[in-house]
């Protein structure tokens, strides 16, 4: 069928013979998952950024109220718990995805929104709340910063829900064909990714903003 | 000739590595059981106000902090040395160096600059300053 | 409008050579194909050319803010106010700035990577074809916004990095035009930046280990790298600002907690490693250059490639030496003073290995070299006025003055242009198939080159007499023969590209004289020059496998023959119009939110977010070129080159 023949070197034959094709053509590797995580990787640094600003900002109350003032604990370890939860459910969608089982996956990645919807909800109460006490993003810089912050994160995870959502709908359609396999792999990436940042969110933001 | 080529496509890509790196459940499980009790600890320190003393506080925390991310990525984000060939740890390494390096360089300069501005004047109260609820 | 002759006479000179254009793409029915074969195209090589073909018309933009300056500074002393008021002097200066840096300077460095990369590395495109083209739109989104703003309402007046405007917000248009035009090109080059990366790791020819690629792509790689791990800090920065404008947050003000400064130090952490993404690839560049043209391989390949890495690491402890007047004190200056002296010396053994490499070479001087030479004198000097301003008390004198103008125009044309110009000779031939007229292309050399030193020597003894930048008038009329001066070399650079354009045109109507018929116009050392000029959309029928560093070096003086039977189909990415409708409903989001017409800017938002949903519908994304093209294709080349021997 291919007719490959080793290309000797004529003049100079004193070079041995080289290889330079191959009798099949490689197929290059995906990229997608890495591509993703260097994505994810430049989403750290806006992050890092915002953390940056938050850590020069954080203190200036501008003899308005501060974290200590304003936060609830309570409501942020229950929407700790929301997410975490929702870390390991869909945890759970990827072992389905890995035993070919459709039904499976969905119902876990419902189970995920669910927890997603519910610490979306939560927190746009607190933000609600706070606003609504006069300490909004536009009382102090520590305000700004606090909104900008969490609120940035809050977008990513609506952001989630929505490709979450239509990757479902996906999957219904076409089953957990490679393409799709490949998305939830990137998905689930992304989620994880939003529970590192919860990390520090919840330990910088609202732990040493009450101390 | 050309056929058997396009019948390969479906499966072209379909190294068992290219759908990532495997799961199990309990690997799942001890990031779970692990990131529970590194969130709970934190929180139970806080709201207990067990540590005094603010800067120590802040150290322990951020300790915590750090190695909870370290479970989330090992256990979650099946972070290893050998997944894409090593790039994904190098980059990730890249990142956190940038990161340390662009948020201690902000704090660090800010802070100076700061310290190094005229003390301010005096402030009228908060209230007159506010301008908020009119 | 109506009362600024020079906008209206701008208006009338677009508007008419607008239509000319549309008149003759009309006329001779090229919508077609321009929509089918280079609008949606996710070719590599299509993107790279139609990055190069924006930087150039940006160019022409950018330089008409420059003459205007340069007008302006010769006349505007004493009583004569020159012809710019400072309103609009201050946003020719920014606009200038802007463009050049964002919309020249970096789409022609990410054209000529998309173009060379794969072709370097043995690969067929790049790892997300779809991407590339998205990012390409994205980019001349940005590039439209920042042109429309010269007609319908202003532009910044904050400089280049709207650094002065903070405290308390301006509410004008001009920087809501530039946030917005940044942050949609900031998309576009961030994620071009992520792709690179991915096809270098990923997509290397079978044999190609790191230390064997070539040495513009290692440069790439580590361009790439700098750009995903910078811009990210821009579009953060630029958000802040947004929130300050839009939303009233105190990031940025001066009561209520905010810190100006903040926003400087944000943004310099990003500025410092954005011109390293600009310079890094035209050292690539040179490397290639001094190779093929001295005959003999680039001297130190490792201390080059370790140089390069050391640069991209470094490049992100130095950036405090753009505010060392700013007030964090002696040891932040004296710690980033002593960060940027450092990074001096892996650039300096960057020079010395392409001096060692012309060392003993039989060196042809044809015009890439030609400009090579003249980077390594002009740069030189250009390194040194930087570490210089490197030391802090120094730079209490002369931060912001016409010296640091002059250092970073130094670097920037001497080091970025005179690359690209070096590199557009170089790989001319290989994307269109002839090389650029000789003749032409020296008169636009010489032209640069003097009218450079002539226009920017001027200005640095102005800055170390005290002179500060940005102004439009000056009291001491004994400092004028230095702006006219300097006005004289801004109009030999305008004749310098004014031959460059004539360059280009003459190649076209002489392009059978200056056919290159062999793919190898200029004896290449590396895979590129494997191909035909132009290569086919397929690039290399059969993905070559790599033994040494320069490959195809490697491949002649093993007596290579190409392969002449045994063709099989090629996978190859289908086109789209995806790119083109997300970036033209992120201009119209962008136009929206400038002007506060919200309806319109949420009608976009859900536009955006439905078409990118509708798009990952689509799962059939790719096709097959049949074999027997590919034959037809190749036997055509082998009976090209067999005629032409």
């Amino acid at each position: 069928m291919s007719d490959l023949t080793l290309h000797a070197g004529a003049p100079g034959a004193a070079l041995t013979a080289r290889e330079y094709h191959l009798a099949h053509d490689p197929h290059p590797e995906n990229g997608t998952s890495l591509g993703f995580w260097l994505y994810l990787m430049s989403d750290c640094l806006i992050f890092a950024a915002l953390f940056a600003t938050y850590g020069v900002l954080g203190r200036s109350y501008a003899a308005g109220p501060s974290g200590a003032d304003l936060f609830d604990l309570k409501l942020v370890a229950i929407n700790t718990a929301f997410l975490l939860l929702s870390s390991i459910t869909f945890g759970f969608a990827m072992l389905r995805k890995q035993l070919n089982d459709v039904k499976g996956t969905l119902l876990w990645l419902a189970v995920t929104g669910l927890f997603g919807l519910c610490f979306l909800a939560l927190e746009l109460y607190e933000f609600h709340h706070l606003i609504e006490q006069g300490a909004g993003p536009q009382r102090s810089a520590f305000l700004s910063a606090f909104f900008t912050l969490v609120g940035t994160h809050g977008l990513h995870v609506t952001f989630g829900l929505v490709w979450l959502v239509v990757l479902m709908i996906q999957i219904g359609q076409r089953g957990l064909i490679h393409e799709n396999q490949r998305r939830l792999m990137c998905l689930s990436m992304f989620w994880h990714f939003l529970d590192v940042v919860w990390i520090g969110v919840f330990t910088f933001v609202y732990l040493m903003g009450v101390l | 000739m050309a056929p058997h080529d396009m019948t390969h496509d479906p499966h072209h890509d379909g190294h068992h590595g290219d759908t990532g790196p495997h799961s199990s459940f309990s690997g799942y499980m001890t990031g779970f059981v692990l990131s529970i009790v590194l969130t709970a600890i934190p929180f139970w320190l806080v709201m207990a106000k067990v540590i005094t003393e603010r800067n120590t506080a802040v150290l322990v925390l951020g300790a915590f902090a750090v190695v909870q991310i370290l479970v989330h990525m090992v256990c979650f984000l099946h972070m290893n040395g050998k997944v894409e060939g090593g790039w994904t740890l190098l980059s990730t390494i890249f990142t956190v160096v940038f990161v340390a390096i662009a948020i201690a360089g902000t704090l660090w300069v800010m802070y100076q600059m700061n310290a190094h501005m005229m003390p301010e004047h005096p402030r009228q109260p908060a209230a007159a300053v506010s301008g908020m609820g009119s | 409008m109506m009362h600024e002759p020079i906008l209206l006479w701008t208006f009338i000179a677009v508007t008419l050579g607008g239509l000319a254009v549309l008149g003759l793409l009309t006329r001779y029915r090229l919508w077609g194909p321009l929509w089918r074969d280079w609008f949606c195209s996710i070719d590599h090589k299509k993107i790279g050319i139609m990055y190069m073909v924006l930087g150039i018309v940006m160019l022409l933009r950018g330089f008409a803010d420059a003459v205007m300056m340069r007008l302006q500074q010769s006349m505007a002393f004493g009583d004569s106010m020159g012809y710019l008021p400072p309103h609009h002097y201050d946003q020719i200066f920014t606009a200038h700035g802007v463009i050049m840096i964002f919309f020249v300077a970096m789409p022609m460095v990410t054209g000529l990577m998309n173009y060379l990369v794969p072709l370097q590395i043995g690969a067929r495109d790049v790892a997300f074809p779809f991407l590339n083209n998205f990012s390409f739109w994205m980019t001349t989104a940005g590039g439209v916004l920042v042109m429309v703003s010269l007609f319908l309402g202003e532009f910044s007046t904050s400089g280049w990095l709207a650094l002065s405007n903070l405290g308390a917000q301006d509410p004008g248009v001009g920087l809501d035009y530039y946030i917005w035009s940044l942050q949609i090109a900031g998309v576009g080059t961030t994620l071009s930046g992520i792709n690179l990366i991915v096809t270098i790791v990923k997509m290397r020819a079978p044999g190609m280990s790191l230390m064997k690629m070539p040495v513009f792509t290692w440069t790439s790689l580590c361009t790439n790298a700098l750009i995903v791990a910078s811009f990210p800090v821009l579009t953060a920065a630029l958000v802040l600002m947004t929130l300050d404008r839009y939303v009233g947050t105190n990031f940025f003000t001066n009561d209520l907690g905010g810190n100006a400064m903040l926003y400087v130090n944000l943004i310099w952490i990003w500025g410092h490693p954005e011109v390293y993404i600009l310079i890094l690839p035209c050292f690539g560049i040179f490397s290639e250059v001094v190779a093929t043209y001295c005959g003999k391989r680039l001297f130190g390949y490792t201390s080059m490639v370790y140089a390069t890495v050391v640069i991209t690491i470094l490049s992100y402890i130095v950036w405090l030496h753009h505010f060392f007047t700013m007030g964090s004190g002696a040891s932040v200056n004296a710690f980033f003073g002593i960060t940027t002296m450092i990074i001096s010396i892996p650039t300096g053994a960057k020079i010395f290995n392409w001096l060692f490499t012309m060392y003993k070479g039989r060196i042809r001087f044809e015009l890439p070299m030609m400009w090579t030479v003249a980077f390594m004198v002009t740069f030189a000097i250009g390194g040194m006025t930087g570490v210089l301003l490197a030391v802090p008390p120094a730079d209490f004198v002369l931060h912001n003055s016409l010296f640091l103008i002059a250092h970073f125009h130094n670097v920037i044309i001497g080091g970025v242009l005179f690359g690209l110009f070096a590199g557009m000779n170089y790989w001319f031939p290989k994307a269109f198939g002839f090389k650029l007229d000789r003749t032409w292309g020296l008169r636009s050399f010489w032209l640069w080159v003097v009218g450079f030193y002539v226009a920017f020597m001027p200005l640095y003894v102005l800055g170390l007499m005290g002179v500060t930048r940005r102004a439009n008038h000056f009291e001491d009329t004994s400092l004028q023969i230095w702006f006219q001066v300097a006005a004289f070399g801004a109009f030999l650079i305008a004749l310098g590209i004014a031959c460059f354009l004539i360059q280009i045109g003459v190649s076209i109507l002489k392009r059978e004289q200056l056919r290159d018929h062999t793919g190898d116009p200029w004896q290449g050392r590396t895979l590129e020059w494997a191909t035909s000029s132009p290569p086919p959309d397929y690039n290399f029928a059969f993905t070559p496998v790599v033994h040494e560093i320069d490959a195809w070096w490697d491949m002649k003086k093993h007596g290579y023959r190409r392969p002449l039977t045994g063709f099989q189909a090629i996978h190859m990415p289908a086109n789209t119009a995806a790119g083109v409708v997300i970036s033209a409903i992120s201009l119209v989001l962008g136009f929206a939110l400038i002007w506060h017409m919200w309806l319109l800017a949420a009608v976009c938002f859900a536009g955006l977010l439905l078409s990118a949903i509708v798009h990952t519908f689509n799962y059939q994304r790719d096709f097959h070129i049949p074999a027997e093209e590919v034959a037809a294709t190749e036997n055509a080349r082998t009976q090209l080159l067999a005629s032409h021997v």
